[in-house]
């Protein structure tokens, strides 16, 4: 029963690093550049659900609606202002920019909301109990959730137009234009997909613990990315096992008082093994040269 | 009325001056080819006038429409394709859906449907394999592949970059008569290629260019058997 729940908390943890991954994973495939400054748009998704839900007064459901809006506008706006102008730059150039756009955002965080903690108190999640076993809410919630909303992401990408379009665009760019395909259309959807995710997984970060600060996207977003990378970065699939496996690994090293403190370096451990196995990832193409 | 209209067309890579001012044409109906040797600028030619990497000076005209500063999407929706230099399938979706995307400005379903089955009939291989992952292929059905996701949006010209590079003696051929058949149904041909003698056997003009100019332009006929080609391109 034990592990049971421990497999479900990693499981419900876990998606929440997915959605924080497929963000990553998704700008990287399409855009080929690392955006740093994702981790903080969770943040800004949680600053929203605050002044909405909190200050507002507004209705869970609402806020959360409204933070999708806001993180997907914040990401393409990020998009265009910053990284656009630097298309065809050095990666480093757009590297460094994604960080200094990760300390802009969290910088203007502090300067509006201060640096102590806000609460966000959203439902009054408690425990279910289904015999003897006690499952909290917020587990089932966060795992249907991010479940339809990973079938339904890859429905979209292998269903749609669009989708398909950001299939071509990711594997080769100009071959993509030449399909008529607007390049820069899909990198906006892009983004605008990735931010709505990060604002779902800030909804499931404050419905398991309230505060709400600048860094809150921070130590998620990182290992988030390593998630990303894990599962081999630029590969859908990839990012949700690496954002699954990571929970797990992070709910098993927890319950033993002997390991959990050196959570975070196993799950920085694995990536470093994972890298030096299979360099492109558990699930990621190794490129294939034809001439 | 020329189809193609270039014009003093100059494209820069950083400071280094790829394409030093050349102005050819191509008109309604023609096959035109450009010849040339490694590195002479084909490549950079051909992505510059569909809008693939930016021009610095001159001017492209297109069906009477400037497509100067066009962005590539924006050009090809006017009818105006390529089969980029090393075929550039994409290698992880199936034949079908490579097919799809060809057909990615075509919103008229019967359309897309009809087109479909001309490839199909043109290409059984390609039917064949319709569900296979196109990575999967061989260097000649890639080759097909690519020439029939371009041709999915019916383009009035088709711009072909190498189509016979790494290809068999034997795919060669057929990719010519691929080429040859195109041009009775009534497509306009730009043509890049290395193969100089095969190029200008089916060309109705010819240009070649050398290192970003252009030096010598005439009839496929004429070009074939002028000294400096014979010389530089055809062995002899």
């Amino acid at each position: 029963m034990k592990f049971l729940e421990t497999l479900l908390n990693g499981l419900s943890s876990g998606s929440t690093y997915a959605m924080i991954a497929l963000g990553y994973t998704m700008v990287y495939g399409i855009a080929k550049m690392l955006n740093f400054a994702h981790g903080d748009v969770i943040m800004v998704g949680g600053y929203t659900l605050f002044v909405t839900a909190m200050t507002m007064g507004m209705h869970p459901l609402v806020a959360l609606l409204l933070a999708v809006i806001c993180c997907a506008i914040l990401g393409v706006t990020i998009e265009k202002l910053a990284y656009k102008p630097l298309r065809g730059a050095s990666p480093l150039a757009v590297l460094i920019t994604a960080i200094g756009m990760s300390y802009l955002l969290q910088s203007m965080a502090q300067m509006i909301f201060g640096s102590a903690d806000r609460m966000v108190r959203l439902f009054d999640l408690g425990k279910i109990n289904i015999g003897s076993f006690r499952i909290s809410a917020y587990t089932v919630v966060t795992l249907s959730c991010s479940a339809v909303i990973m079938v339904a992401l890859s429905l979209f990408v292998k269903y749609t137009r669009i989708g398909r379009a950001m299939i071509a665009v990711s594997e080769d760019k100009a071959a993509a234009q030449l399909m008529g395909i607007n390049v820069n259309f899909i990198i906006t959807i892009t983004f605008a997909i990735g931010s709505a995710l990060a604002a779902f997984a800030g909804f499931f970060m404050v419905l398991k613990s309230p505060p709400v600060n600048s860094t809150l996207g921070a130590m998620p977003g990182i290992k988030a990315f390593t998630a990303a990378v894990i599962g081999g970065i630029g590969s859908i699939p990839g990012a949700m096992l690496g954002g699954i496996l990571m929970g797990v690994v992070e709910s098993f090293a927890q319950t033993s008082p002997v390991i959990a403190p050196f959570t975070v370096a196993i799950e920085f451990s694995i990536l470093i093994v994972i890298l030096l196995v299979r360099p492109s990832g558990i699930l990621g193409k190794k490129r294939r040269e034809k001439v | 009325m020329a189809m193609l209209e270039v014009k003093d067309l100059q494209v820069y890579y950083g400071v280094i001056c790829a394409l030093k001012g050349i102005s050819f044409e191509v008109n309604e109906g023609e096959i035109v080819s450009l010849i040339g040797a490694n590195g002479a600028g084909k490549t950079t030619m051909m992505q510059s006038v569909v809008g693939i990497i930016p021009k610095k000076g001159g001017s492209v005209v297109f069906d009477g429409k400037d497509i100067t500063k066009m962005p590539c999407h924006k050009i090809v929706q006017l009818g105006m394709t390529q089969v980029p230099e090393g075929r550039r399938i994409f290698q992880e979706l199936s034949v079908y859906e490579n097919l799809m995307m060809g057909a990615y400005t075509v919103r008229n379903q019967q359309q897309f449907k009809e087109d479909l089955e001309s490839v199909f009939e043109r290409f059984p291989r390609l039917a064949e394999r319709r569900n296979q992952i196109a990575g999967t292929l061989s260097g000649g059905e890639q080759q097909m592949l690519a020439m029939s996701r371009a041709l999915m949006i019916r383009p009035k010209l088709l711009m072909l970059d190498e189509p016979s590079m790494g290809l068999a003696p034997i795919l060669v051929d057929q990719v010519f008569e691929i080429i040859k058949e195109l041009h009775k149904q009534g497509t306009t041909i730009l043509l890049v290629e290395q193969n100089a003698s095969k190029a200008l056997e089916i060309s109705d003009r010819a240009y070649v260019l050398e290192t970003g100019k252009i030096t010598l332009s005439g009839t496929g006929a004429e070009l074939a058997s002028s000294d400096e080609v014979r010389k530089a391109y055809l062995g002899g």
